[in-house]
């Protein structure tokens, strides 16, 4: 009799336990049952909260709500994204940080930096741990669909290239026959790297880190023949190493690398934001507006493009969800695209890369902002 | 009936605290279901907002990257699934070799603790003192840059005697390969195992019936050995021929190369844990209680006796539980070889997750199998607690 009086409370209180997870009325009151049912009640809201469905806009709000924007960069490669013994970051991956900034809130102080590595970058923002990835990745197919992904616009266009100390006598791939390669986890380089060299027929040994310092850290101690990365980042890391003048990288390009700013699948606006900002920067150069003289500019501009950009006719703004001098902000505080690479990358800095494919178009290179209209 | 009518009336069964607890338990795992399911719906939606859908599929997919240290073929053209493969047989080398030799070492930590002898007692609390204070991220991280990536070049590479070579590339010891006679003697070795086990239940009968204590376990083991050796030397060629590493080009070639990031982990696990296995033999031993030691050296036990026959069985039962701890602790912090570039489990599994951002596929496969690691850990350490504790009557 006890027993089934025992199966019959378990098969009541399991059935209204499934009646409240179905939204259905209330549960009856009386002894244990309530106590259930209550913890089911207080757990329903919370859920809805956490699924709030994201979509257009909903990232710009998140971030004007909270007052600053959270950018996920590098902080081990000088020139891109690095931190200085000060803590304080450069490069021109953290600048772009800086212009979203200046775009949004006209202020260049209100994002937080926040390094992630290669491997954990594409989960953070897919989390939305940050709400734009500006970390020297490659745009590619796979990263652009089931990582959840857009990539905003290339910002620097780079190829894989090959370091190698100065008196190991190695002048191409095929020299490393047997050798051992340094390598970053998680990366496009770690598979061109093994595609590379399969086609080449070249058998060698990677050796796989995980971050960008103990990469270099292991090739500094010659754990490996040669370190492989994006030239940008061989160039920027060969200033750091003990010797740099000791080390050469080999005249080769491995793949194309176009490194840009990623922001999550699902939020246009956002996007819109992120890529035109890029634009922004680009056609600044274009029409020789620097962050010193953008003032002269918005006075005395006569160019009716130049006067949507920086906010003086129309609404450009507006239709982006921003205040309509967001173009004049990111110029005025952090500079056109020529001030913001040299400032990192230009002929006065240790990590000087020529402008290459990363000139304007006017110029031979890619850079192609579409018109302000 | 009437006798049940009788007990509904003198505990309603609202009050009846058997119900009660039954019923309570009951609210827990529906409580906690509906807690996960909740979890599991809102990740599933997190993930569906982004056009992710859940699948393992993708395993089949070409992986398109090289790993340095496989124990089968494998290629870029290899599936993900093959490189999850290769993890997780890098896993095992490190945990089973950490286990044999955190064992062993942790066992002659844990009885030098505890030797009369001054300077071993002292050096030994020394040791275990300093590794047990240590995070063994910087202990393995140490023993990376610090030891093994520290070691001559490749170029400049000391050769210890039979033919060990040291350099910052790895160390390079000779290795059999297998010639035309390795068949027959894989049977002679078979061979030798069977006879072992004869050898093994004869001891055993033979100490049960005569109440004397053989060295069961070296007479097995010296008989397999003898065994094998008699193998090596009567067959007209000899089954395993040496192949000592030489520099060659870029790298070492011949012999078996065991790379720093593998040496790195190993030793680093291995000193680590053997300082805390010390301290689990050490205070296995002291629970012996003093009067069975004086009562064996009474019956005429000699010290060695004392310690086999005696002391250690009874420690053991004190021993094996917290071993079993520190064995799960090794095979989990096996996973700190991300930081030394070895390529483990965890390793592998992080680089096809970066690859083709599946982070919840791979962190679902990773946990899953440490857990089935660890719970097949405890079930055989289990089974022999089992085997080993006191019969009680």
């Amino acid at each position: 009799m006890r027993k089934t009086l025992w199966i019959v409370s378990v098969f009541l209180i399991t059935g209204l336990v499934l009646a409240a997870c179905g939204g259905a009325a209330p549960a009856p009151g009386g002894g244990e049952t309530v106590t259930v049912v209550e913890t089911v009640i207080v757990e329903v809201p919370a859920a809805a909260a956490v699924a709030a469905p994201a979509g257009y806009g909903v990232t710009l709000e998140t971030v004007k709500a909270r007052g600053n924007l959270i950018c996920g960069v590098n902080s081990q490669v000088p020139g891109f994204g690095y931190i200085d013994a000060d803590g304080n970051f450069s490069g021109i991956d953290v600048d772009y940080c800086r212009a979203l900034a200046a775009a949004i809130f006209g202020d260049v102080s209100k994002v937080e930096f926040r390094p992630v590595t290669a491997a954990e970058r594409f989960t953070a923002l897919q989390s939305g741990e940050i709400d734009v990835l500006s970390r020297n990745t490659t745009w590619s197919l796979v990263r652009d669909t089931e990582l959840g992904g857009n990539f905003v616009h290339t910002t620097f266009y780079d190829g894989q290239g090959m370091m190698v100390p100065a008196d190991s006598g190695i002048t191409s791939l095929q020299d490393l026959a047997g050798g051992t390669v340094c390598v970053q986890t998680g990366t496009t380089t770690e598979l061109n790297l093994a595609d590379v060299m399969a086609s080449l027929g070249v058998s060698y040994t990677p050796a796989v880190f995980e971050d960008a310092d103990s990469t270099f850290a292991a090739y500094a101690e010659e754990r490996c023949d040669a370190v492989t990365t994006d030239k940008s980042g061989l160039v920027s890391r060969r200033t750091v190493l003990s010797d740099p003048s000791a080390h050469v990288i080999l005249d080769v390009t491995m793949s194309k690398e176009p490194l840009g700013p990623m922001v999550r699948h699902g939020d246009d606006q956002w996007f819109d934001i992120a890529q035109w900002t890029v634009f922004a920067m680009i056609a600044g150069e274009e029409f020789g507006i620097t962050s010193a003289n953008v003032d002269d500019v918005r006075s005395g501009t006569t160019s009716p493009e130049v006067m949507r950009l920086l906010g003086l006719e129309s609404d450009m703004g507006l239709k982006l969800g921003l205040d309509n001098d967001w173009g004049y902000n990111i110029l005025k505080l952090v500079g056109n695209y020529e001030e913001v690479y040299n400032r990192s990358l230009g002929p006065d800095t240790p990590t000087y890369i020529p402008r290459g494919l990363n000139s304007l178009y006017t110029e031979g290179g890619l850079l192609y902002a579409p018109p302000v209209r | 009936m009437q006798e049940s009518a009788q007990q509904k009336a003198t505990i309603p069964f609202w009050r009846d605290e058997r119900i009660l607890n039954i019923l309570g338990q009951v609210a827990f795992i529906i409580g906690l279901l509906f807690v996960g399911s909740l979890i599991y719906q809102n990740m599933k939606a997190g993930l569906a907002r982004q056009g992710i859908t859940l699948t393992y599929s993708f395993l089949n997919g070409i992986s398109g990257f090289d790993i340095s240290e496989t124990l089968f073929t494998y290629s870029r053209t290899s599936s993900y699934w093959q490189a999850y493969q290769v993890g997780l047989l890098n896993t095992l080398s490190v945990s089973i070799v950490g286990v044999v030799a955190s064992t062993a070492f942790g066992v002659i930590l844990g009885v030098a603790r505890l030797s009369t002898n001054f300077l071993i007692n002292r050096l030994a609390a020394f040791y275990l003192e300093l590794i047990r204070n240590l995070s063994l991220l910087v202990f393995l991280i140490f023993w990376y840059l610090g030891v093994f990536l520290k070691l001559p070049r490749v170029r400049e590479a000391v050769v210890w005697p039979g033919n060990i070579f040291l350099t910052n590339r790895g160390v390079g010891i000779p290795w059999g390969l297998p010639t035309d006679s390795y068949p027959t003697f894989r049977l002679i070795l078979i061979v030798g195992l069977v006879l072992a086990v004869v050898v093994f239940f004869v001891l055993r009968s033979y100490s049960r019936r005569t109440g004397r204590a053989p060295l069961t376990t070296l007479w097995t083991f010296l008989t397999v050995l003898s065994v094998a050796l008699i193998g090596w030397f009567v067959l007209p060629e000899k089954p395993l021929a040496f192949d000592a590493p030489v520099i060659e080009g870029l790298n070492m070639t011949g012999g078996k190369v065991l790379s720093p990031e593998f040496m790195a982990l190993t030793s680093g696990l291995v000193l680590y844990t053997s300082a805390f296995i010390g301290e689990v033999v050490r205070s296995g031993i002291l629970s012996v209680s003093k009067g069975q030691v004086e009562a064996s050296r009474a019956l005429g036990l000699n010290g060695f006796q004392t310690l086999r026959l005696i002391v250690f069985p009874q420690a053991l039962r004190v021993i094996i539980p917290p071993l079993t701890s520190q064995y799960l602790n090794l095979i989990k912090n096996s996973s700190l070889a991300i930081a030394v570039g070895y390529p483990d489990l965890f390793y592998v599994s992080n680089t096809i997750q970066n690859q083709t951002g599946r982070a919840v596929e791979m962190i679902s496969m990773v946990m899953l199998t440490y857990l089935l690691f660890s719970l097949i850990t405890s079930v055989f350490m289990n089974w022999y607690n089992q085997r080993i504790k006191l019969v009680e009557r």
